[in-house]
């Protein structure tokens, strides 16, 4: 992942590459580490042992090395898949539930590069996972060509939609963005109550939507009950555009401008009102495409509490991936595999899954503040070169 | 003789920078020193450290013969020393008699602010030192040389006895200069002392009683106000004998490039400040803009750039109105603009120098084709320009925030000039710089008059209007007092109309 | 020359006189075809004027003709609209007063025609329900003021509520479950304090961080130790109400303002106290001056970080108060997310209330009115959505944070990390 390093190839640069990646990579690394020293910590306080509690959560995450060896040699001798199948259902899982934090992170990302704080994700994703439930189980006979296309877009436009609102209302009056998508946020979830309740809600007991129609089904590549998908390249392949978007292009580049001197920015003739809003309405989409991934890939229906936490799962994957696509994408690698396997740990070593926030909160800290990281493993002070701003108080 | 105050040996050393070097000055009792410098020759440093901000990592500090640690503005007032920031340390949304007593609050029943008991001692105070001010006004609403007079009062609140005055004219009109000597005298004959910093030589001969000079963060000197002149102390500050002229040819003024026409202007806080401004510039000519800073000069630039929307009157680049044009619109019809603040409006300081070298230009051929940048024309064209304008960077690929301010300030004139233009706008282009730069700078600016472009120089330091102008417009509460000839302005014709008094003499248009 | 700018001048305040006389004009119009034309004739609405369990004296409920009333609201908005386009110029706040007035009693109307309503209790739950808004703002309001921007009082309040049903459990005393409440708020803050000063971390990602470690630790030990104990060390009981003698026999006013529990009345006068301190004593003069201009402060001798650490801390506390409302103060035990973005809306309030004490109780009390308006109508069975209703707080937060309604100006230093 060279694209850590400053995107420049600089002739006088005496240090060797491997420096300058571990010189990128080496707060965010040991940021996740005292983390999961400090989740062990309040593993240790409640009464259980952190070392059996981890290691549940490395099986759960990639699976059991004894049941990979099982798998194959059952597939060897006998060619019949059913083991081996299960030997890869944690690590094909933890690559699931990374996916919708692909797309989520990079949502977030995005608005830091333009110095706006996107706290929305969560409603954005909701509304996005409506929208492509919605086309997914209201158009019916339709070929996958064309029906699959049109529920993503359907989710991306949800989400865009939702990110648009405070987008504009921050251009137009100044209105602070990180209350005005927190209040969004609100208004998704009352909304999808009504709508689960009510307009979309299937026949039945429950408050949830109909089942989404095959057609609109990201496609699985494996037999059940593996449900890795299409989904997860598809993340990839946003993370790939957004870095070409973002360093590459001239509209990247207003982009990163007005989030690092926005009077500059307006200066050298930028419009700064239409990049906020443009940066909102690509963030609100990713975090749509979030939510349609979800449903269209993974779970096939939405129902209550569908969101739930991704909005500050989001916050942290930019802030551990410097707001980089390709940082994004490692950063949801990690929160798929402490995600997926939290599951497990719960159900072996009876730990609430709750613990993978608290380390949450504690990476974004020693992220924020590397200082304190530096300061307890004695790393040299490299300069703080970091071009994304976050936020500027409550606006003018 | 006492010595009110003694500085022996203070060393002060930044990052990278070393700010007082060995530096010692002796403060009289009753008199006034004037510590002279250029910008960035040491001195806020030096009183900063007197005051407490700063710590000196050597050299003592001596109060009336006795050695005296000073860890913080708290030490300082207790040894009766006060200061009168250059920039003015008040709350602009309190009233005068809340920033007086911030710090020292008398209270009464010991819980609650004695807000009268205030207000009281500073019309004593007023009265005693002819500091007339309304404590119950609010300070954003006071005029500068006002909230002057709140700095001087504060200090003189918490009894001290010997006032530092950093730049105290730098914001005032030759009139309230006059205004300030007579304040300062008043003090002195109340038997307080005063350390007064400038780099304006002229305050220096009238006002002082003992000069030391600093240059580079060292001391290079003392004089005797009696024995020197104004070129002996700017030899010593300079340290060379500095050429106030630059060398140009007389205009060959052609059309106009830019006209303006009653012009009105409202700042971000909805102030009127220009206000009906009329003036025009021709090809080949520069026409310098003098005036005390906050006169609406800032303003003005702004809505010529489109970084402010004029309130009324009317805009015309080569014939176009461009009143409602954005700034991109306006860059395109060919006027560059240097910034009065670089590192807001002129620099990305978080971006590398090559993206600073097309921050105006970068969606066209050839850093662009279509969306695309094209990174080899963008290192090319940065590679070029340092070259060209003599920028010193170790490469492009350095972050714009890691130069010094003379070379940030070459990176937009060498991006500003890349492109062709029929109008610069250069508003303070020199200000905080060395000598060095200053003279490139100006040099260039010539260049481009003499290649044709029509240059309007907006400017508050007097030498660098009369040297590079060939006609000077002088602004005063927002609008023009008069428009002379360059040949035919004197120093004391401007400073009038500076201070907005019409001069008796002839004034043409 | 100066004629030219009076006149913009003056067309620009026309054009915005015009355009509130429209909106009221709208609003009247609104008022006829969405409640004028479904109120029947000749029902009243009864509204109850007495609160029952309460001490105050009964007086008599009051009946009002539902449809004249609505109709006198449409006349009302359409005249004040139409005086306003030919005369105009009244202050924006007053206008705004009108255009809520209108449309709420019309809506009253509308909903309460042929039923009976009780308004005593609605505005005694709008106090209460104000409660946790109230204190979430005020402890943005005493960091802001000193320009530390908290947005982590939504996970310090969850922290504060969870410690204090806890404590208030496991020792049988509701004070000890307070103060230890008070205790975790100050001392969650005071990391956050730590964070921002001496690391300068950006303040919004430090609450952020504050935030999620809140909801994930009260979750965390809600489902290891709260769910499988039972009511062991969930069910601390709750502040009983006090009624103050005298006082709560008066009707209306003594049922909403003198019959609340303990965490209300503290809330009441730390308003009082805050707006005192804030503007009548030395520290207030000090704290105002750190988040204006605290490069003044300190040249004066004011130590700018400790100004800061105090009022975040106390901020903290107050906080910390807010949690215990939720459990001490209302229900009795804690259930996870329990805060339900209420630190947030409290945020809104601060920044409606324009950073001022007493101005920030008065913009909770308009988000508790909402919300009880909210409650009562659903028992009313009026054909809207309650999820609707419940999204009207988060609507009204931003269009005020729009400005329309006046913009709020913010402590000038406020977010900034402070550099000497």
């Amino acid at each position: 992942m060279s694209n850590l390093t400053v995107p420049a190839p600089s002739a006088e640069k005496k240090e060797s590459k491997i420096g300058a990646i571990w010189r990128a990579i080496s707060v965010p690394v040991l940021a996740v580490v005292t983390g999961l020293i400090v989740g062990a910590i309040v593993i240790l306080v409640s009464g259980e042992n952190p070392i059996s509690a981890y290691g549940a959560l490395f099986t759960g995450s990639f699976g059991s090395p004894a049941a990979y060896v099982e798998g194959f040699s059952i597939w060897f001798s006998s060619g019949q898949t059913g083991a081996l199948v299960r030997a890869f259902y944690p690590l094909t899982e933890s690559l699931v539930i990374a996916t919708p934090y692909i797309f989520a992170g990079l949502a977030v990302a995005v608005g830091f590069r333009c110095g706006l704080f996107n706290i929305g994700a969560e409603g954005q994703f909701f509304i996005g996972a409506l929208c492509s439930a919605f086309v997914g189980y209201s158009l019916r006979g339709l070929p996958m060509i064309v029906h699959l296309p049109l529920a993503i877009l359907a989710g991306a436009l949800g989400g865009a939609l939702w990110g648009a609102i405070p987008g504009y209302l921050k251009a137009k009056f100044g209105a602070h963005e990180v209350v005005n998508t927190i209040m969004m946020n609100w208004i998704a979830f009352r909304l999808s109550d009504w709508l689960l309740k009510g307009p979309m809600k299937a026949s039945g007991f429950r408050p949830v939507t109909p089942n989404i129609a095959a057609s609109a089904e990201l496609p699985r590549f494996f037999p059940d009950p593996i449900r890795f998908n299409l989904g997860f390249f598809l993340a990839l392949l946003a993370a790939y555009l957004l870095y070409w978007f973002l360093f590459k292009t001239t509209l990247g580049f207003e982009i990163r401008s007005v989030g690092a001197n926005p009077d500059a920015a307006k200066y050298a003739g930028m419009n700064i009102i239409r990049n906020f809003v443009l940066v909102m309405v690509i963030s609100g989409a990713l975090a749509g495409l979030a939510g349609a991934a979800q449903v269209l890939g993974v779970d096939h229906w939405v129902g209550q509490g569908f969101s739930a936490g991704y909005g500050f799962d989001a916050i942290a994957l930019a802030l551990l991936g410097h707001s980089h696509p390709a940082g994004v994408v490692l950063a949801a690698l990690l929160f798929g595999f402490l995600r997926g396997g939290a599951t497990n740990m719960q159900s072996i070593a009876r730990i609430p899954i709750d613990i993978i926030s608290i380390i949450q909160g504690m990476v974004i800290i020693f992220i924020a503040a590397p200082a304190i990281i530096r300061g307890l493993y004695r790393l040299r002070g490299a300069k703080d070169d970091d071009e994304a701003v976050l936020t500027r108080g409550w606006g003018k | 003789m006492t010595h009110v105050l003694e500085l022996r040996g203070i060393t002060k050393r930044f990052p990278g920078v070393l700010a007082n070097d060995n530096i010692s000055i002796t403060l009289r009792e009753g008199k006034i020193l004037a510590l002279l410098g250029e910008n960035g020759a040491g001195k806020s440093t030096l009183m900063n450290v007197l005051y407490g901000l700063y710590q000196p990592d050597e050299g003592q500090i001596l109060v009336r013969g006795k050695e005296v640690q000073i860890h913080g503005p708290n030490d300082a007032i207790a040894q009766g020393i006060g200061m009168v920031h250059q920039h003015f340390m008040l709350v602009p949304v309190m009233t005068v008699t809340e920033n007086v007593m911030l710090g020292v609050e008398p209270t009464k029943h010991g819980v609650f602010l004695d807000q009268e008991k205030v207000a009281k001692r500073i019309r004593e105070i007023s009265d005693e030192y002819g500091l007339e001010v309304d404590p119950d006004a609010y300070v954003g609403d006071l005029p500068v040389g006002i909230q002057q007079r709140v700095e001087i009062i504060k200090v003189l609140y918490r009894h001290a006895d010997i006032l530092i005055l950093d730049e105290p004219t730098a914001v005032l009109t030759p009139q309230e200069v006059e205004g300030l000597f007579k304040i300062i005298h008043t003090l002195i004959n109340a038997g307080k002392s005063i350390i007064f910093i400038t780099h304006k030589l002229k305050e220096v001969l009238a006002v002082a009683d003992d000069i030391s000079v600093l240059r580079l963060g060292k001391m290079v000197g003392s004089a005797d106000p009696k024995q020197a002149t104004t070129e002996s102390l700017a030899a010593l500050m300079v340290g060379r004998e500095v050429a106030l002229t630059v060398e140009k040819e007389a205009a060959k003024a052609g059309e106009a490039v830019l006209v303006v026409k009653d012009l009105f202007v409202r700042d971000e806080r909805e102030h009127l400040t220009v206000q009906g401004v009329s003036f025009e510039v021709r090809e080949s000519e520069t026409l310098g803009i003098a005036g005390v800073q906050g006169n609406g000069q800032t303003e003005l630039v702004y809505a010529l750039t489109g970084l402010l929307q004029a309130e009324a009157g009317e805009i015309h680049l080569t014939g176009e109105s461009i009143k409602q044009a954005t700034p991109r619109r306006i860059l395109e019809r060919g006027v560059a603009h240097i910034p009065e603040d670089r590192q807001r409006h002129g620099l990305i300081l978080s971006f590398p120098i090559y993206d600073n070298m097309m921050l105006c230009t970068y969606y066209k051929e050839p850093f662009a084709k279509g969306v695309s940048l094209q990174q080899k024309a963008i290192f090319e064209n940065a590679e070029r320009l340092t070259e060209q304008y003599d920028v010193r960077t170790p490469n492009i690929y350095v972050h714009a925030g890691t130069l010094s301010g003379g070379n940030q300030q070459k990176v937009i004139v060498a991006r500003e000039f890349s492109r062709p233009i029929k109008l610069l706008i250069a508003s303070q282009p020199t200000r905080g710089l060395d000598v060095g730069s200053i003279e490139y700078i100006h040099s260039q600016i010539v260049k481009k008059r003499d290649e044709g472009a029509g240059v309007l120089l907006v400017s508050s330091e007097l030498d660098e209007i009369l040297a590079l102008s060939d006609r000077i417009a002088v602004m005063y509460k927002g609008q023009i007092m008069a428009i002379l000839d360059a040949k035919d302005a004197t120093k004391e014709q401007l400073g009038l109309l500076m201070a907005g008094i019409h001069p008796t003499a002839e004034i043409r248009n | 020359m100066n004629h030219a700018i009076s006149e913009t001048n003056s067309a620009a305040k026309k054009k915005n006189r015009f355009s509130y006389g429209i909106v009221l004009i709208a609003v009247g119009l609104f008022i006829y075809l969405a409640f004028g034309l479904n109120t029947e004739a000749g029902l009243d609405a009864v509204f109850g004027l007495n609160l029952a369990g309460s001490n105050a004296a009964l007086i008599p409920d009051l009946t009002v003709p539902a449809l004249p009333v609505v109709y006198l609201m449409t006349l009302v908005a359409v005249f004040v609209g139409a005086y306003q386009m030919a005369r105009g110029s009244r202050s924006t706040g007053w206008l705004v007063g009108v255009i809520a007035v209108t449309f709420i009693v019309a809506f009253l109307m509308w909903a309460a025609q042929g039923k009976s309503f009780n308004l005593t209790g609605m505005l005694s739950s709008s106090l209460v329900r104000a409660t946790p808004i109230a204190l979430a703002a005020l402890c943005g309001v005493i960091s802001e003021r000193s320009a530390v921007i908290n947005i982590g009082l939504e996970g310090i309040m969850l922290i504060a509520a969870q410690v204090a049903v806890l404590v208030a459990t496991i020792t049988k005393s509701l004070y000890l479950g307070l103060f230890a409440a008070l205790f975790v708020g100050g001392l969650v803050a005071a990391a956050h304090a730590y964070l921002v000063i001496r690391y300068k971390v950006d303040q919004i990602v430090s609450g952020v961080a504050v935030n999620i470690f809140g909801a994930g630790m009260t979750a965390f030990v809600s489902s290891r130790f709260m769910q499988s104990s039972g009511a062991a060390l969930n069910n601390s009981g709750t502040f009983p109400i006090i009624s103050i003698p005298l006082l709560s026999k008066i009707p209306i006013l003594g049922p909403v303002f003198f019959e609340n529990n303990l965490i209300i009345y503290l809330t009441i006068i730390l308003v009082v106290v805050m707006h005192v301190v804030l503007y009548r004593t030395p520290w207030g003069l000090r704290t105002r001056a750190v988040g204006e201009h605290p490069k003044a402060a300190d040249t004066l001798g004011i130590n700018v970080y400790f100004t800061r650490y105090v009022n975040v801390i106390a901020g903290g506390v107050i906080a910390g108060l807010g949690g215990a409302y939720f459990t001490l103060g209302s229900v009795g035990r804690f259930d996870e997310a329990m805060t339900a973005g209420k630190g947030f809306i409290g945020l809104a309030a601060m920044i409606f209330g324009n950073w001022n004490p007493v101005g920030a109780y008065m913009s909770s009390l308009i988000f508790g009115f909402a919300d009880s308006l909210q409650v009562k109508l659903q028992i009313l069975r009026i054909p809207i959505p309650s999820e609707f209703l419940l999204m009207a707080p988060y609507i009204v937060t931003m269009i005020i944070l729009t400005g329309v309604v006046g913009r709020a100006i913010p402590p000038a230093a406020d977010g900034q990390p402070y550099e000497k």
